[in-house]
């Protein structure tokens, strides 16, 4: 078996889950620009962190034989500071050129608050003008729903933008369909104790079929597991589904997306 | 895509359904057993677990919907970066 790890914050994962997710199959990491658990108090502190992303991780994926790549932002979780987010995001494009760099993300909203769309506009606006692939995460449990609505509005009001070249992730029950419907891809994140449970996520594979799906671990330093895909795939394969229908959520869907960006290339197997 | 029989559900998913909803219950059991009020996340509980024994389909998207803030304008600011889980008027 092999997959693609389309969400990971390996940046705070340790070593041990390199090895294991290579011994599991996987092909490519891909790490979204995240919020560290606390708030930097300043754009240097980015300039650090794009860099992490940028030059470190590769490095350091590659000892493992696993191609690394990521996305570039502020995160909703500290778009409440409009002046540093603006500031961050003056400094991304010097940064779009790199080798492992796929697109704008994870931009989005949080609490949904007025300055959080500010941000993501400007974050839209950003990917418009430079042509780049959008990933945007959705709010949390009970902010979800009303959250993936706005992040909706936004994107279908700026007409520069493709839907086919947005995914938005952690995506539920409640608002797979709102995605779908629009055209834009649907990421489900496979967590132990809130958004979608291995058998939850197969329940929507059942219910809405596999195009413009994906499925990821979005492991980080909370509670998480950087294993969570082939897990879920071994429950495909315990639910009859072919290996065929697993390769193509777990290994083709995700690279369908990702080879928007022509960097997006994976070692020959 | 072949889909599996109910036998082929229950075999596979019924002993962790089982234990999950008597988690469910002792929590229940837990909350009443402890001093204090209700607040809203356990009203949009109660609610929620009404879903269950309901006829129709669709049950997971409707506990979720049960929870959710059904509002459609953005806050003023965010005054805290976590979720609770349930929205304060839900229930």
């Amino acid at each position: 078996m092999k997959y693609i790890e389309p969400h990971a914050h390996m940046v705070s994962r340790v070593t041990d889950d390199y090895v294991k997710m290579t011994l599991a199959g996987c092909q490519a990491v891909c790490e979204p620009a995240f919020w560290a658990g606390f708030d930097r108090s300043s754009v240097n502190g980015f300039y650090d962190y794009f860099c992490q992303l940028t030059e470190h991780e590769p490095k350091r994926a590659a000892k493992f034989g696993l191609a690394h790549f990521c996305w570039l932002c502020i995160n909703p979780k500290e778009s409440e500071d409009v002046n540093l987010a603006e500031d961050v995001i003056g400094i991304i494009p010097q940064f779009l050129e790199r080798p492992n760099v796929l697109g704008i993300g994870e931009i989005g909203l949080n609490k949904n608050s007025r300055n959080e769309i500010k941000v993501l506009e400007m974050h839209v606006d950003l990917a418009a003008r430079h042509n780049q692939l959008i990933l945007v995460h959705t709010p949390h449990l009970e902010d979800k729903l009303k959250g993936t609505r706005l992040i909706l509005d936004v994107l279908r009001s700026d007409k520069r933008i493709r839907p086919e070249r947005v995914i938005i992730d952690h995506v539920e029950e409640h608002t797979v369909k709102l995605v779908l419907d629009s055209g834009i891809w649907a990421g489900m994140t496979l967590y132990p104790e809130t958004k979608c449970t291995p058998a939850r996520a197969i329940d929507i594979l059942d219910t809405y079929g596999s195009e413009r799906l994906w499925m990821n671990s979005a492991c980080d330093w909370g509670v998480s597991d950087p294993l969570a895909v082939p897990k879920t795939a071994l429950e495909m394969k315990r639910r009859g589904h072919l290996a065929k229908a697993i390769d193509r959520v777990i290994y083709q869907n995700p690279r369908s997306f990702m080879r928007q960006c022509p960097k997006f290339k994976l070692p020959a197997t | 895509m072949k889909r599996m029989t109910r036998q082929q559900v229950l075999d596979l998913y019924f002993l962790d359904a089982r234990s999950r909803l008597i988690d469910l219950a002792a929590f229940l059991d837990r909350v009443e057993r402890a001093s204090g009020k209700d607040d809203f996340r356990l009203k949009a509980f109660r609610k929620a677990v009404g879903v269950l024994t309901g006829k129709q389909q669709r049950r997971a998207e409707k506990v979720l919907l049960a929870f959710s803030d059904p509002t459609t304008k953005p806050i003023p600011a965010a005054t805290t970066k976590a979720a609770c889980g349930a929205f304060p008027d839900a229930g």
